[in-house]
């Protein structure tokens, strides 16, 4: 393909890929990045939410050109049932700061841009290829990837694997596995498109403002799963997602559950009157610390979703990619700048500061999260979201029943949904894998 | 179910595709009748592009496959299914993703 050798092979122009690439770039190293797409972000599909801290590491002056919808003010957590939702919402005019810490972003236009950055830095990017396999050298060392150009193979130092989610290339080379059904979820999602005028009334908005809602309850149909509802600048991102094997033994299907929730009455005036313009879907590594393979290895090391570094619980994916890519460019500048071979043993030091960052720390934390959340499902997605929304009702309705025989009642729905057992058995493990 | 297969088609009408004729990135192992894993494509692909044929037997078409992978989770371990990216620039195209 090119007859000529790079330091680093870049696979994938994602959040991680882009940050590799990026960062090898400026610091004078030779990079190739390849991307299968007809531009960068063409394939890829997110919320979205933007977490300023970390692209600010790689980019410090992102503000002035990136592609920002909205700022966050506003965030609501809703727990649903079919007619209802019980929400919580923190609105803090803090947010309103110069430089402000979350933002909605169109994900393809934000690739685009991060994509133009690369460039600038001094990176050769090659869309519209994809990579079909590894180079291996008699010793199993990573030496280049194969592509489905013709005479499509190209050598490097060291191959990033930021190839996302799926990861072809590292299950099929035996660098990890392939992800189970029951460690990752698929989400679609749509766009909404209405006047700026009219999102920002909906959603008592000013300017930039913007508001995020995650939604969960009953409109996962007992599933694993969540709603969300992003605001930008013109139109609305409104997805849902659950785990691919809810879906495989329930037989739900994802177009009738974003339908769904589109119509839920606590959803449609938010969306009523708007053009959808694009149909996605995507999936979404849910397996947490316990699902993360190896990291490096002999002439390679591997990045963001393709890692498996993913925060469901916090909705969190794009930012430990972007930091699990700066990192292992980093820790490749290190070892290329001391002339050391780009051994395994030489690329732990990859693995030593992820250990070290908010990445590896976060995961841990709630390394006992998704198991938790996948087994009992059905309670905390649907027993738990019914039986609260009848509460809060019951509290709410003034009909003339004495207000001690109510909570009465209240008491005895969850006891007889769960018993106390199950209650408390319930609290008792949140608490531990939350701990 | 019939009004739900407009409402996928109408969802997918909207999408950007680059097509590479006469090439699929998705093959469906040859069977007679369809095992578990081919049963739940039925309704888990989210572009709805495994039906029924009158045989019985679940077919392929992948020209609205939105390339999200769903359908290896599920099927590439027993092998009913083999599963490949579209060549490079083909496939779907995000505007917005
Ligand atoms: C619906 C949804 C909502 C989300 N919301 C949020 C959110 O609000 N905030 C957040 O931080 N995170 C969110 N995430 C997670 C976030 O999108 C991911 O964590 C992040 O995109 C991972 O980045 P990545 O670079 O590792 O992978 P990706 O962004 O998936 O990039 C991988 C790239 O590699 C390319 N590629 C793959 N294989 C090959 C190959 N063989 N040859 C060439 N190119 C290849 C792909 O085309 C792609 O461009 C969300 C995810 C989804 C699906
Ligand atoms: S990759 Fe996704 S959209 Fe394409 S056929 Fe498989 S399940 Fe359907």
């Amino acid at each position: 393909m090119i007859d000529e050798r790079f330091d680093a092979i870049v696979v994938g122009a994602g959040m991680a890929g882009n940050a590799a690439a990026y960062t090898l770039a400026e610091r004078g190293l030779k990079v190739l990045q390849l991307e299968r797409g007809e531009y960068a972000g063409a394939k890829n599909v997110q919320g979205a939410i933007l977490y300023a801290d970390m692209l600010e590491k790689i980019i410090p002056n992102f503000r002035e050109d990136a592609p920002l919808e909205r700022h966050l003010v506003e965030q609501r957590f809703w727990m649903m049932d079919d007619r209802s939702h019980t929400g919580m919402q923190y609105r803090s005019d803090d947010f309103n700061e110069e430089k402000p810490n979350r933002y909605t972003i169109i994900r393809t236009q934000f690739d685009k841009w991060f994509s133009q950055k690369v460039r600038d830095a001094g990176a050769l990017v090659i869309c519209e290829t994809t990579v079909t396999g590894l180079v291996q050298n008699g010793e199993g060392r990573v030496i280049g990837v194969k592509t489905d150009r013709a005479d499509g193979e190209v050598h490097a130092d060291v191959v990033v694997l930021a190839e996302g989610v799926s990861g072809l290339l590292g299950s099929r080379a035996g660098l990890r596995d392939r992800p189970e059904a029951d460690k990752v979820a698929l989400a679609v999602k749509e766009m909404h498109f209405l006047p700026s005028e009219t999102i920002e009334a909906r959603f008592n908005l000013k300017g930039d403002e913007g508001v995020v809602i995650e939604a969960a309850g009953t409109i996962s149909q007992g599933m694993t799963g969540m709603g969300f509802i992003y605001t930008n600048k013109e139109c609305i991102s409104l997805g849902i997602g659950c785990l691919v094997s809810d879906f495989q033994s329930t037989g739900e299907t994802p177009y009738d559950l974003i339908e769904r929730f589109k119509k839920h009455p606590s959803v449609a005036p938010l969306i009523e009157g708007s053009e959808v313009k694009e149909y996605s879907a995507h999936l979404i590594p849910e397996g947490g610390y316990k699902a993360i393979p190896q990291l490096y290895g002999d002439g390679w090391v591997m990045v963001g979703d393709a890692a498996q570094l993913n925060n469901a619980i916090h909705r969190e994916g794009s930012n430990l990619a972007m930091t699990s890519g700066r990192l292992a460019a980093e820790a490749i500048f290190q070892v290329k700048s001391r002339r050391d071979p780009m051994t395994a043993e030489n690329l732990s030091l990859y693995k030593k500061m992820i250990d070290d960052s908010f990445v590896m720390k976060d995961l841990k934390k709630y390394k006992d999260m998704p198991a938790l959340l996948h087994t009992q499902s059905k309670n905390f997605f649907l027993t738990y979201p019914q039986l609260v929304s009848k509460a809060m009702q019951d509290f709410l309705r003034v009909d003339g029943t004495p207000k001690a025989q109510k909570e009465k009642a209240t008491l005895k729905s969850f006891v007889s949904a769960r018993s106390w057992w199950g209650l408390a058995g319930d609290a008792v493990r949140l608490a531990r894998a939350w701990r | 179910m019939t009004d739900l297969s407009v409402r996928v088609e109408d969802k997918l009408y909207q999408n950007r595709y680059q097509v590479d004729a006469g090439k699929v990135h998705i093959k469906v192992r040859e069977h007679d009748t369809p095992t578990a894993p081919l049963r739940a494509l039925l309704t888990a692909c989210p572009a709805r592009c495994y039906e029924l044929n009158d045989k019985g037997q679940v077919e392929l078409t992948a020209d609205g496959c939105i390339e999200c992978g769903t359908c290896r989770i599920i099927g590439e371990a027993s092998g009913d299914i083999e599963w490949n990216y579209p060549r490079g620039g083909y496939g779907i195209s995000f505007k917005f993703g």
